[in-house]
């Protein structure tokens, strides 16, 4: 088996992550029009919160993803209520600074507390080897409990009543409240939803990577990518969009040094955004 | 023009108070407080130019700060160019590297360029941290030798800090003028409705890649003169995503849109945070403190100081700009 | 003669939908051209062509002898094509007078900010919102917005106006205003294009009009040859005897 290949896969199994990143940060922008400026600050959470579990019980990490998930939804509403809930409808600059700013408090404290020092969850499970190559099994792992998430949250969207009224909220706010769907509720709930999955992704990279506190600010970046690149308010296109990106980085490192990433990245990004405005702006663009 | 108008006088008496200050008894110490002020000042104002006046959020405006600072260092210490010439080089430079992001993101709206503006961040980070000429990830260093040209170390830091007051001043009397200006009135209308200002005729995609180079020339001949004064860089106290976020913090507590708000918020803002980090409890949370501020300003008072005055005494609006 | 702005078979589809189907037709100089048809027929879409908001993608249109097809509206704008919005778009946190302003500034003339203020508050008097030169646009009522919207499309001193149902919302003094305000833009010699669904105000207004229906033309004539015309009947009115009520002189 060549290299190239070997990295490939490790990619994709990595991208599945990005994908679960991305849903949360997707599923926001799709609902209720907020850029998550905390997307990356409630990953690194998402780190910590999985270091401390695995540190106070020593479980399999993958079935700390559970306890991960409810804290999240917790985190989640919380922040709704202190920074978006009141910045719904008004302009775009004002979600953007306020989730910003709850962003830079949930880093501040996080410094604090856990100072700029990796960290890293000390767990490792058996790995598949082909030829001369091994496949870690957290990696497997990681990307197999992505999907089952993605998979979940996808069943729910569309087979359970608040799923379908979220997806409602989504397409017209205003119909939607019509119809006699609180928007609030449906909003806290879409919103603690993205946050959820924003910690868990993180929870999954702490299983992967050494992390600091600062480190959700890189994933935040490759959500952004992905986001764009799956289209808004299409979660689960955002998890294939993710395994593309992770394919891609898998394709590139063989051959340059990881540091250049973030310049490729956001090359795609803006050539993304550039080349199909339509797929972006096609919402507001019908007269 | 800009002479009749009150306010030009006003920031050079303020300028002419920045240097007085210190340099009645040779106050050393209070010179360096004056200049973190001075710097806050200018990113706030700049970052005006962007977020008040044309509506658009720059998370890296700090971007500019850190590649005047290179580009000057480079100039100076490899190159030994003149102070003054390299820090307008530098300036000019990343102008032009500005003006060309600028068309790089053009056609992105609103919030995507808010997020590009992050990527473009991150992207010269990654960029400098692998740039061999700049010394990649451990930076550039001032050779002691550079400080002779203006009279030894003493002299050179005075002088630096005369220049940087300049181009303080300068950030103001820029944001006056573009203020009263039909370039500024074009900005505005974009700030309030972009697809309504290009059916009136104002050609946005230009302006805004524009302001957004011209936003870029004050930041960078300041970065050139503070890290000169400074004597060394590297790329993660070039790049302070810390300060560009606070720069945001500064100008909406101040007062988005406004020139005196842009100024009062640098120098509120600047004291709290030297209060802040000298105090031994509170000295890790001054992020926390920031960002409960900004929270604070977005939710309850979106228009900041300035815009809580013209609120409560209307007419002011005529007289502060 | 020829004409000032020249529409040629112009089409333009959103994904499968078809918003404008080869539509052509023409004004000229110092005329009023009303645009009818029922929601959705596409006339919204026809202005967002003519100014450039969207780019057609068959056929071609001439303003004052040039071709301004691929012309964004910034540039349609510095030609003397102004235009108004059917859903108002004040700059809400500028003055009135800075939002006509920007209208002149920008406009066929390009002026500097001192003659532009000039203009503006000469259009604001015209269109009698000269004692409301200082409140924010924000404050104004729809009526105001609407006038506002009028205000800044003349201080650009366009040749041909664009007015997108710049009756709607207004209550009938307000509209009796408004109409007496578009013939006095007529007579100044600006040619205007209006769409309109109050039918009474825009027979007495147009010298010609022409019909839109499914974003194909439908019909073009006089306005009681239009009324009369026994497909616009069936398609937009729905039904026959509506048409005794539009001619109908009391």
């Amino acid at each position: 088996m060549s290299g190239i290949l070997a990295s490939m896969i490790d990619g994709l199994l990595v991208g599945a992550v990005y994908g679960l990143a991305a849903m949360g940060l997707s599923l926001i922008w799709g609902v209720m029009d907020v850029i998550n400026l905390t997307h990356g600050a409630m990953i690194a959470l998402g780190m910590f919160c999985m270091y401390l579990l695995f540190a106070a019980t020593g479980m399999n990490p993958y079935l700390l993803l559970l306890p991960t998930i409810g804290f999240g939804l917790v985190i989640g509403l919380v922040v709704y209520w202190m920074a978006v809930h009141w910045v719904v409808g008004r302009s775009m600059l004002m979600s953007l600074l306020s989730t910003f700013a709850v962003n830079m408090m949930v880093i501040g404290i996080g410094t604090a507390v856990w100072s700029t020092s990796p960290y890293n969850v000390n767990f490792v499970l058996p790995g598949i080897t082909m030829g001369a190559y091994t496949f870690t099994g957290n990696h497997i792992a990681a990307a197999i409990s992505a999907v089952v998430i993605a998979l979940a949250l996808q069943l729910f969207l569309y087979h359970t009543r608040t799923g379908k009224a979220i997806r409602a909220v989504a397409d017209n706010r205003d119909a939607a409240e019509l119809m006699g769907i609180s928007s609030t509720a449906v909003l806290s709930i879409a919103f603690a939803i993205g946050i959820a999955l924003a910690c868990t992704s993180g929870a999954l990279v702490s299983t992967l990577f050494p992390f600091t506190i600062l480190s959700g600010a890189v994933y935040q970046l490759k959500s952004f990518v992905v986001t764009i690149l799956a289209g808004l308010g299409k979660p689960f296109g955002a998890l294939v969009a993710g395994v593309l990106l992770g394919l891609l980085e898998g394709v590139v490192t063989p051959f340059i040094a990881v540091s250049w990433i973030p310049l490729i990245e956001f090359g795609l990004f803006v050539v993304v955004l550039v080349a199909f405005p339509q797929g972006i702006f096609g919402k507001r663009a019908t007269a | 023009m800009i002479l009749r108008r009150p306010f030009f006088w006003i920031i050079l008496l303020i300028a002419a108070g920045f240097i007085y200050a210190p340099l009645h008894g040779n106050n050393v110490s209070l010179r360096e407080d004056l200049i973190l002020i001075a710097i806050a000042i200018i990113l706030a104002s700049n970052l005006n130019l962007m977020i008040g006046y044309t509506g658009y959020v720059n998370f890296g405006h700090i971007v500019f700060y850190g590649l005047g600072g290179y580009v000057g260092l480079y100039l100076t210490t490899v190159r030994g160019w003149n102070l003054v010439l390299a820090a307008l080089v530098a300036g000019v430079v990343v102008s032009v590297c500005g003006f060309l992001f600028g068309l790089a993101i053009l056609r992105l709206r609103g919030a995507y360029f808010a997020l590009a503006t992050i990527g473009i961040l991150q992207a010269v980070q990654a960029f400098v941290s692998n740039f061999d000429p700049w010394g990649r990830s451990t930076g550039m260093y001032l050779s002691f030798a550079s400080y002779q040209p203006l009279g030894g170390a003493r002299r050179a830091l005075w002088i630096t800090y005369f220049l940087i007051i300049a181009v303080m001043a300068l950030s103001m009397i820029l944001s006056l003028a573009i203020k009263n200006s039909k370039f500024g009135l074009g900005l505005f209308a974009i700030r309030e409705d972009e697809d309504a200002a290009v059916v009136l005729g104002v050609n946005a995609t230009l302006y805004k890649a524009i302001i957004y180079s011209v936003s870029a020339f004050l930041p960078a001949v300041a970065g050139a003169l503070m890290f000169f004064k400074n004597g060394m860089i590297d790329p993660s106290i070039a790049f302070e995503y810390m300060l560009s976020l606070e720069g945001i913090v500064m100008l909406m507590l101040g007062g988005q849109g406004s020139v005196i708000g842009a100024a009062l918020g640098g120098t509120l803002y600047e004291k709290l945070r030297s209060y802040l980090l000298t105090s031994p409890v509170l000295s890790n949370f001054h992020l926390v403190i920031a960002g409960g501020l900004l929270l604070m300003v977005v939710l309850f008072a979106p228009g900041g100081l300035i815009g809580w005055l013209y609120r409560w005494v209307p007419r002011s609006r005529k007289v502060i700009e | 003669m020829s004409a000032l702005l020249e529409v040629r078979g112009v089409s333009k589809r959103f994904g499968g939908l078809v918003a404008v189907s080869d539509v052509s037709f023409s004004i000229a100089e110092g005329e009023i051209l009303g645009l009818i048809g029922p929601n959705g027929a596409g006339k919204t879409t026809l202005f967002n062509i003519v100014n450039g908001v969207y780019k057609a993608d068959q056929g071609s249109i001439t303003f004052a002898e040039k071709d301004i097809t691929r012309y964004s509206p910034d540039q349609v704008v510095h030609l003397g094509l102004a235009r108004t919005h059917q859903i108002v778009k004040p700059l809400n946190d500028l003055t009135v007078l800075d939002n006509v302003t920007v209208g002149a500034c920008f406009g066929r003339e390009y002026l500097d900010m001192a003659a532009a203020r000039k203009v503006a508050s000469e259009v604001l008097q015209q269109v009698g919102l000269g004692d409301r030169a200082d409140m924010m646009a924000r404050s104004l009522t729809i009526a105001g917005k609407k006038r506002l919207e009028v205000a800044r499309a003349l201080a650009a001193k366009p040749k041909l106006l664009l007015l997108d149902e710049v009756l709607a919302g207004l209550n009938p003094t307000e509209v009796a205003t408004m109409i007496e305000l578009v013939r006095k833009i007529r007579d100044s010699g600006i040619s205007v294009l209006m769409i309109e669904h109050l039918m009474q105000a825009i027979m007495s207004l147009s010298n010609r009009i022409v019909v839109l229906n499914l974003g194909r033309k439908l019909a073009e004539g006089q306005p009681d040859e239009v009324v009369h015309n026994s497909d616009v009947v069936e398609a937009y009115l729905g039904f026959p005897d509506i048409v005794d009520k539009l001619t109908r002189t009391d």
